[in-house]
C-alpha cells in the first residue's frame, strides 16, 4: 500500500477546555482564559517547571501538543529530524507585545522580551519534544487549512518530513485557542487523509463546541 | 543580612516566575544557576534588572554576575555592599 499524509490524532483547547481525539481531558468554567491555562497545566500533571515562564502564546500551544503527543510514542516511530511543525496564528505575539511595551518605561523585561515573536511557541515544543525537523509559522485572519495542508504536504511530497505536528495557537485578550494535529506519513486504512477538507472538518467540528 | 536574604528569595520567585518554589525553598548557600535552582541566561538578565529596580544598582561589568548570583547570599551581600536605595 502506498503511504500518505493522513491526520492520525488531534488536540483542540478552546472555551476553557481541552479535547483530545473527541474526549474532554480538561475543563474548568468561570475562570480567565490565562487562569485555565495554569488549571490545566496542574491537571494534567506536567512536570515541566518552565511552562510558568512562557507567554499566554506558547502555554496554550504547549498544552495543546502535549496532550496531542503523550503516549502515542510517536518519538520513538521517527528520528528529530523526520518530525516538523507547522502553526498558523491570528494575533501573533500581540498580548505579549503590550505587555511587554508596559515595562519599556522602566526597565525592559528580558523575559517577556524572547516571547516578542509567536514562533517562541515552536522553540518550546520542539525542546521539549526533541523535534528538529522543518518548522514554519504563519499569520492569518482565520486558520486556513488549504494553505497549511498544502504546505505540509509539500514537505512529504519532499521528503523533509515523515511526521508534521499541525495547527493553530492565539492568544489575545484573554482570549485562548491552540488546535494541534499530528499528520503522519503512513499505510493508511483508518485515518483521514490529511486534506483540506478532512482537515476543515476536523476543526469546524471542535470549533462548533 | 537575614531579612535581605529572606526579601530577595521572596523577589527572585516572583520576578522569575518560579511558581512551582516556595521562597522559603531556596537555601541561602544553593546555587542559583545550574546544579541548584536551574536557572538559565535568561533570568540571569532579569536578575540583572532585580538589582537595578529594587536597589538602584546597575551592573556594570557582567562578567562579575557569576560569583554576584552564585546563591542568595552572595547576592546579598553583594547589595549590602552597593545599594543606593
Amino acid at each position: 500500500m502506498t503511504k500518505a499524509p493522513s491526520i492520525t490524532s488531534y488536540t483542540a483547547l478552546r472555551n476553557n477546555k481541552i479535547v483530545s481525539d473527541g474526549l474532554v481531558v480538561c475543563k474548568k468554567s468561570e475562570v480567565s482564559a490565562s487562569d485555565f491555562l495554569l488549571h490545566a497545566y496542574e491537571a494534567l500533571e506536567l512536570n515541566y517547571p518552565k511552562f510558568y515562564k512562557m507567554d499566554h502564546l506558547s502555554k496554550a500551544g504547549f498544552l495543546a501538543a502535549e496532550v496531542l503527543l503523550r503516549e502515542k510514542g510517536w518519538s520513538e516511530k521517527y528520528r528529530p529530524e523526520e518530525i516538523g511543525i507547522v502553526f498558523s496564528c491570528a494575533n501573533s505575539s500581540l498580548d505579549t507585545d503590550l505587555r511587554y511595551a508596559e515595562t519599556v518605561a522602566d526597565i525592559p523585561s528580558p523575559a517577556l522580551f524572547v516571547y516578542t515573536l509567536p514562533n517562541i511557541l515552536i522553540g518550546e515544543i520542539t525542546i521539549r519534544n526533541r523535534v528538529k525537523g522543518e518548522s514554519a509559522c504563519f499569520v492569518f485572519d482565520t486558520f486556513d487549512a488549504s494553505f497549511q495542508t498544502g504546505y505540509i504536504n509539500t514537505l512529504f511530497g519532499s521528503g523533509r518530513v515523515k511526521a508534521c505536528i499541525s495547527g493553530w495557537a492565539d492568544f489575545y485578550e484573554d482570549k485562548a485557542e491552540a488546535f494541534f494535529y499530528l499528520a503522519e506519513l503512513i499505510d493508511n486504512k483508518t485515518n483521514p487523509i490529511h486534506d483540506s477538507n478532512n482537515t476543515s472538518k476536523i476543526y469546524s467540528e471542535l470549533w462548533k463546541n | 543580612m537575614e531579612e535581605l536574604i529572606a526579601t530577595l528569595k521572596k523577589q527572585i520567585v516572583e520576578q522569575l516566575n518560579l511558581q512551582h518554589i516556595k521562597p522559603e525553598d531556596i537555601g541561602d548557600d544553593q546555587p542559583l544557576f545550574v546544579e541548584g535552582l536551574g536557572l538559565d541566561s535568561i533570568d540571569a538578565l532579569e536578575l540583572i534588572v532585580l538589582l537595578q529596580q529594587h536597589y538602584g544598582i546597575k551592573l556594570a561589568n557582567p562578567s562579575d554576575g557569576p560569583a554576584i548570583f552564585h546563591s542568595v547570599r552572595t547576592f546579598a551581600e553583594y547589595i549590602l555592599a552597593h545599594r543606593t536605595k
